[in-house]
């Protein structure tokens, strides 16, 4: 194998691990979210439910088709996060909020390691400063992990 | 470099590369493993529904009576449902001459993306808007993908949720192929 071959060779390898790790990397984004940053939806069910503490703010990310036929009583529609106008409107919402604010946000469109939405909206709150945002894990998809598990739910606009 | 040190260092890269790319395509598998669920004994009458295509026409289920019918619902924001497509391209044009055929039910909230990844798909099945009423209609579509098996009869016998498995679809679709 002469030099010109080796060099030849070498940046291929590299490049094709470089691609390998880059889609594992974009494919599992919501897996990237810290654990110290989510809230499980039976612990967010005692939040709602329990007449003392501070309610959050809640805001569903995903898709509106999935909003309208369910979501979470009281939360707010802004639009999928993965799209720029998603996370502007995101912005644009709570601006006006204090930093210490306590944002739910969730989404629960696709099984948790390939939703597009979720990741994008905590950094993008986070980014602003907010300081008590919590991401609602859920594990497989809004049917499976709330609406089925008889969770407070509520449908429409 | 001798030529002997080099082999092994293309050979380490290969295998890290081999390493990489395996655990990927592992853990992808884990998190999407498909769960097929029999609906019923009875197999209820999949609803009826008029919906627009992406092409403007009015697409209704009922015309498609007599056929094997594969109610996809998928958005193209759906990792998922992007990864099947290309499946589901392969699948209508394998079984389409024997009465099979795919309708695909997007969940986006419009359809500019959708006809952008009709044509970079290139996509052979028709593809409609769906919406809050018509997941309503079929038990709710609270997460993507999930697809329907609809036999000659109209009737529903499995629903896929999450992922397809490709070979396990390929199976069911030849024996509601096969029912007359």
């Amino acid at each position: 194998m002469n030099l010109s071959t080796k060099f030849v060779q070498l940046p291929l390898i590299l490049g094709t691990v470089g691609i390998a790790l880059a889609s594992a990397v974009l494919a599992y984004q919501a897996s990237l979210i810290p654990v110290s940053h989510l809230i499980n939806p039976d612990d967010l069910v005692k939040i709602l439910q329990s007449s003392k503490g501070e309610k959050p703010l809640m805001i569903q990310v995903g898709s509106h088709v999935l909003y309208a036929q369910a979501h979470i009583p009281g939360s707010e529609y802004i639009g999928p996060a993965s799209s720029a106008s998603g996370i502007q409107q995101l912005r644009k919402r709570v601006e006006p909020l204090p930093r210490n604010k306590f944002i739910v946000i969730y989404c629960g469109c696709c099984p948790w390691s390939h939703c597009p939405n979720i990741k994008p909206a905590d950094d993008a709150l986070r980014a602003m400063g907010f300081s008590n945002v919590r991401v609602l894990y859920i594990s497989d998809n809004f049917g499976a992990n709330w609406v089925d598990k008889g969770y407070p739910t509520a449908r429409g606009e | 470099m001798n030529q002997r040190h080099l082999q092994k260092k293309v050979v380490a890269g290969i295998v890290a590369v081999t390493v990489v790319i395996g655990l990927y395509v592992l853990n992808r598998h884990r998190a999407i493993s498909p769960s097929l669920v029999v609906t019923s004994t009875e197999h209820p009458l999949a609803p009826d529904f008029s919906l627009s295509g992406l092409d403007g026409h009015t697409l209704n289920l009922s015309d498609y009576r007599g056929k094997v019918v594969l109610l996809d619902f998928w958005a193209t924001w759906c990792e998922p449902c992007r990864e099947e497509t290309p499946h589901f391209v392969e699948l209508q044009n394998k079984y389409q001459d024997q009465g099979f055929q795919i309708i695909g039910v997007s969940m986006d909230d419009g359809p500019e993306p959708v006809r952008d990844f009709y044509q970079q798909f290139k996509m052979n099945y028709p593809v409609v808007m769906g919406s809050a009423k018509t997941g309503e209609l079929y038990g709710g579509v609270l997460g993507l993908p999930i697809a329907f098996l609809i036999g000659r009869d109209g009737r529903i016998y499995f629903k896929h949720i999450g992922a397809i498995d490709i070979s396990s679809l390929d199976r069911e679709i030849n024996v509601q192929l096969q029912v007359q």
